[in-house]
């Protein structure tokens, strides 16, 4: 509530780019507010045969600044409340690129719009009741989708799949709830008696399923924020050549001198669907230079936030002291060991890894980047760490929760447990009940329904009570 | 007689009855006009006052300096603590009175307050000018001006009894109704509505086999209701306890379409928490007994109330039914069961102070507010008198919030998400119930009493001393340590860990396994009264939860301190639904609080609402 406090919802027109910015050749500014339609017959000269601006229709015609034209366009406008705002809401769609997209926004603005802050088109369908909390943000994950699937869960949000989640556990509580609240307001009925043992069962019950959800996030988090990678390996190992490989491109400097890498080099890429950011580290190791020391703190900070780290070990030499020291710090993560150079004569001994990684479980591929030997294995042994990453139930794989749904469960949890303790300590129902109640509470924020969703109705309904 | 009163009472029912005992107490002339003395505080219904909800409203009543407490104190014939298998928090006590001496003694003490007179006769019209309040005008034709006015009609307006195919007009238990008041108060603006309620037969005890009922007995030690009694001893009566059965639910289905309830001849709304049982076979098909207690009309009486078991059935079938009920096989009906129908105000046009909103000093309270029970009634009445008389006084009005008391609970429900069926009070409507326990009322509520010029002085000097011993004891609980050689066994014997190093009081009885009768085999234990010494355990034992609610309460407080702006024109906040800018305009909230508590107002209206006010401060 208080975030949103700070934004002005207010009778101001807002206008920006509704398509990522970039150099493709159509792009759509989205105007939402009272002055949206006005504002576009300013700048909008509609073509002879096509007739001037109309709800739920497209109108061909020119931007036009004064005399000079702008950009040839379809307008389309929707009237509010049916549009997604449930404001006026007018869309130019341009294709004259980037340059003639912000031609026209400044056009838009110095007609009346301003620039609208992030999400706030989303933000006032919100508020104005065109969409639930969970959708609101959904749509905004949408927008910031930058893989298919993360696309595809955004989709299902929309469609509440969270909502219904949630729901249905919300459900169980209420069930509980109630029969708690009859057993408490009436004691002098003929009524079952809440047993705690029975209470402590359904209890825990719940709380697997809200676990479940809780622990969908990290694998929320991948596919919301990427999978993190982290290439790791003496310098002039081959990271950079296999990063290239794995991308496609030549993203990084491949050359011969130790430490040409500096800075952290980070690629975006998809495999399998799924969105991946690869951090070619520095090397970590004891440095001497100055930039190449802040280049190893970055090193260590995005080793310590990945998800999988790629090992790489040069196929051409023995295993050296830096190699097993390296080793030894990757045991507390998930783990690829890379041995590179596989087009050179080998002299590295698997025995010897294993050596260094008793008893731990890891994959182990040999690649050659120079002429991509090996390199489609490594890529479908990550897309199986992304897919085991967090095994999940099959219902639970189209959910997905965000840090704010994140935050509501955890408390969920923590009040769960609470009330587990009581339960087990057998401290009085109407103890044991505020914690079941501040439960509940939390989980109905995550869809931003009111606590007071009437327990007493259901009372009535479901047990004969009277004086 | 005299004419003009500072403030007057229409009715004297338990909220009448309260509201002018508060107003005279605190200085004020009253007269209170009822259609019959002899139903001052009339109990038409059950034969109790108290229970899960109900009897922390009488204590809460009583730490305001109300009289319910007091007089049932004096006249109950059989007390019981309920909810003792719960925890303390919970803890409701509820007692059977003797309903004409709970008249009789309410009567006395009315007729010896000093600045009160009682009147009977039937008021026809509230006498308004230009919206100013001017007084009353009787069915005799005389005017008695008022500055202030409480209506507490209870159920008298145009009321209707339902008896089978028989309808009729006329007030509970026989009375007359009042059938010209309602289209004054329309006049006045007033929305009135239809609610109905009902209530059982009354039988003779020497008709009915008590050996095949099951006894229940009032508590060994009894409790009193009232801050100022510490100790009650009397003779108790019993009460009984039987059950339908199939030949019960039988008889009624096969008269389902006598019933008026289901004839559709009643068009008032009846609360689901007191259905007739024509009501619950009907609902609950699968249930195969209902339970039902017989309790005693009194002492002088041989009339009992068939608890459980109101109707609008036909007499001759309801004599049929109930003599399927094990022990009530000969029973001799003394007065039949019936519903009855009447009017009463939205309480959506009721300020918190339970002001009529339209006209300055019409203060309204009870059933006529819709609400049910005594006790609801009662604590209505306190707050509707003690405002009337604030408000001709100019002072600062007695708004009682919902982390403060029950009562602010019952009223902020009523005034704000309003009802659909008459009102109840219920321990699950209050959200900080750890907080409002029937023992701390005193230490919640004497306080504002005593400043608002009702709590007297013999009160808040008991109140101060006992909040003065409950603090000494937590105290020295937390002061007194013990050695391990000293708690070892008696820890052992309770099944809980030893320790090795010295433990406080108070930290032993934060354990589970310990209550606080269990520390009188360690140390010397002061004698508290049951509510002192439930303060002590519970304050002890939950404090972390005690703790946690408070931190609510903050939170809580901190939407209630948003005030709405009196004048605010919710059609110019765009964005706002139709349908919560129409609940907006009725019920205009005083806070962004009591705006979120509207049903009809979603989170995102609120935030609407929010950001409004904040663009409107700032420019």
């Amino acid at each position: 509530m208080n975030n949103i406090d700070k934004i002005g919802v207010s009778h101001e027109t807002i206008a920006a780019l509704a398509t990522p910015p970039g150099n493709g050749g159509i792009g759509i500014i989205r105007i939402s507010g009272k002055k949206s339609k006005e504002i576009a017959n300013k700048i909008f000269k509609p073509s002879k045969k096509n007739g001037g601006i109309k709800n739920r229709y497209l109108s061909y015609g020119r931007i036009m600044d004064n005399d000079k034209i702008i950009d040839e366009v379809l307008v389309s406008f929707m009237q509010g409340p049916h549009s997604f705002t449930g404001e006026d809401v007018i869309e130019i769609n341009g294709h004259g690129g980037r340059i003639a997209m912000d031609n026209i926004l400044s056009l838009v603005i110095s007609n009346g719009a301003r620039i609208a802050q992030p999400g706030e088109f989303t933000r006032r369908a919100f508020l104005n009741g065109r969409i639930d909390l969970s959708q609101a943000e959904a749509i905004m994950d949408i927008i910031n989708a930058s893989s298919d699937s993360s696309f595809n869960i955004a989709v299902d949000q929309l469609n509440g799949s969270l909502s219904d989640y949630i729901k249905n556990v919300r459900d169980k509580f209420i069930d509980i709830l109630v029969n708690i609240t009859v057993n408490i307001d009436y004691p002098d009925e003929d009524i079952e008696e809440v047993v705690y043992s029975k209470l402590l069962e359904d209890l825990q019950n719940i709380l697997v399923d809200v676990n479940k959800l809780y622990n969908t996030y990290e694998r929320s988090k991948i596919v919301r924020e990427g999978y993190n990678i982290a290439l790791v390996g003496r310098p002039n190992v081959g990271k950079s050549a296999l990063m290239n490989s794995l991308v496609g491109e030549d993203r990084a400097i491949v050359t011969d001198i130790a430490g040409t890498t500096r800075d952290l080099i980070e690629v975006n890429l998809q495999i399998d669907g799924n969105k991946v950011t690869l951090v070619d580290t520095a090397g970590i190791r004891e440095a001497s230079d100055y930039i190449e020391k802040i280049g190893i703190e970055k090193s260590k900070e995005a080793f310590n936030k990945s998800e999988l780290v790629l090992v790489l070990l040069d196929g051409s030499m023995e295993l050296t002291a830096e190699d097993i020291h390296i080793l030894e710090n990757c045991k507390n993560k998930d783990t690829i060991i890379v041995i590179t150079k596989d087009d050179l004569n080998s002299k590295l001994d698997e025995k010897q890894i294993y050596d260094v990684l008793v008893n731990y479980d890891i994959d182990i591929v040999r690649v050659s980047s120079k002429e991509l030997l090996g390199i489609d294995k490594l890529k479908d042994i990550i897309s199986n760490k992304i897919k085991n990453t967090n095994i999940v139930e099959k219902s639970l794989t189209n959910l997905y929760i965000n840090e704010r749904h994140k935050e509501s469960l955890s408390a969920a949890i923590s009040s769960m447990k609470d009330a587990i303790t009581l339960i087990e300590n057998s401290e009085p129902l109407e103890i044991v009940e505020i914690d079941i109640n501040h439960a509940y509470e939390s989980i109905l924020e995550i869809i931003g329904e009111n606590a007071s969703i009437d327990i007493i109705d259901k009372v009535f309904e479901r047990f004969c009570l009277g004086k | 007689m005299k004419n003009n009163f500072d403030i007057i009472v229409i009715g004297a029912g338990h909220a009448g009855c309260e509201a002018a005992l508060a107003a005279s107490r605190m200085g004020s002339s009253v007269c209170v006009f009822t259609t019959n003395l002899e139903s001052i505080a009339m109990m038409p219904c059950n034969p109790s006052i108290g229970g899960t909800g109900k009897g922390h409203l009488v204590r809460e009543i009583d730490a305001l300096g109300g009289q319910m407490g007091l007089n049932i104190d004096k006249t109950f014939i059989q007390s019981r603590m309920l909810n003792t298998a719960k925890g303390p928090a919970v803890h409701s006590l509820r007692a059977q009175a003797d309903k004409n001496a709970y008249h009789i003694e309410m009567k006395k003490t009315l007729e010896k307050q000093k600045n009160l007179r009682i009147y009977q006769c039937e008021v026809k019209e509230i006498v308004v000018d230009n919206k100013s309040l001017k007084g009353i005008r009787t069915i005799t034709n005389q005017f008695y001006s008022c500055k202030a006015l409480v209506l507490a009609t209870g159920t008298f307006l145009r009321s209707k009894i339902f008896i089978g195919e028989g309808v009729f007009e006329a007030g509970p238990n026989g009375l007359s109704s009042s059938n010209q008041l309602s289209k004054s108060l329309k006049e006045i603006g007033m929305k009135l509505r239809r609610f109905k309620t009902g209530t059982p037969a009354r039988v003779l005890s020497s008709s009915l086999d008590f050996s095949k009922m099951i006894e229940q007995n009032g508590d060994e030690t009894i409790v009193p209701f009232s801050f100022m009694n510490d100790f009650l001893q009397k003779d108790q009566v019993k009460c009984w306890l039987t059950y339908t059965n199939e030949a019960t639910h039988q008889v009624i289905r096969d008269n389902f379409h006598r019933s008026a309830l289901f004839g559709g001849q009643i068009e008032g709304i009846g609360p689901r928490y007191c259905p007739s049982i024509e009501d619950k076979v009907n609902r609950f098909a699968d249930k195969e007994r209902h339970q039902t207690f017989i309790e005693p009309e009194g002492l002088e009486t041989e009339e009992m109330y068939i608890q459980g078991m109101s109707s609008s059935l036909p007499e001759d079938v309801q004599e049929d039914f109930y003599k399927t009920i094990p022990g009530l096989e000969n029973l001799f009906i003394t007065r039949p069961a019936y519903a009855i129908e009447y009017d009463c105000i939205d309480p959506l046009q009721l300020t918190k102070t339970l002001e009529y909103k339209e006209i300055k000093g019409i203060f309204c309270a009870g059933q006529f507010n819709g609400s049910s029970g005594y006790e609801e009634a009662a604590a209505q009445g306190l707050v509707a008198g003690m405002n009337a008389h604030l408000m001709i006084n100019n002072k600062e009005p007695l708004v009682l919030g919902r982390d403060e008391a029950y009562i602010g609970v019952l009223i902020d429900d009523m005034v704000t998400k309003g009802t659909n069926e008459p009102y109840r009070i219920m321990t699950s409507r209050a959200e900080y119930r750890l907080l409002l326990r029937q023992d701390n009322a005193d230490r919640r509520l004497t306080e504002i009493g005593f400043r608002a010029g009702l709590v007297d002085e013999k009160r808040y000097e008991k109140y101060l001393k006992s909040k003065d011993i409950v603090e000494k004891e937590i105290n020295r609980l937390k002061n007194t340590l013990l050695k391990p050689s000293e708690v070892n066994d008696f820890l052992e014997n309770l099944n809980t860990t030893r320790v090795e190093k010295s433990i406080s009081l108070y930290d032993l009885l934060k354990r589970p396994q310990i209550n606080y009768s269990n520390l009188a085999d360690l140390t010397y234990i002061p004698n508290l009264s049951y509510h002192e010494r439930i303060s002590v355990e519970v304050e002890v034992k939950y404090d972390g939860y005690i703790r946690k609610q408070l931190q609510q309460v903050e939170r809580f407080k901190k939407l209630e301190n948003k005030k709405i702006p009196e004048g605010i024109n919710y059609n110019k906040i765009s964005n706002l639904r139709i349908e919560a800018v129409q609940k907006l305009e009725e019920i205009r909230p005083q806070s962004i609080g009591q705006a979120a508590r509207i049903s009809g107002v979603s989170p995102a209206d609120i935030n609407v609402l929010l950001i409004y006010l904040e663009k409107k401060a700032r420019s």
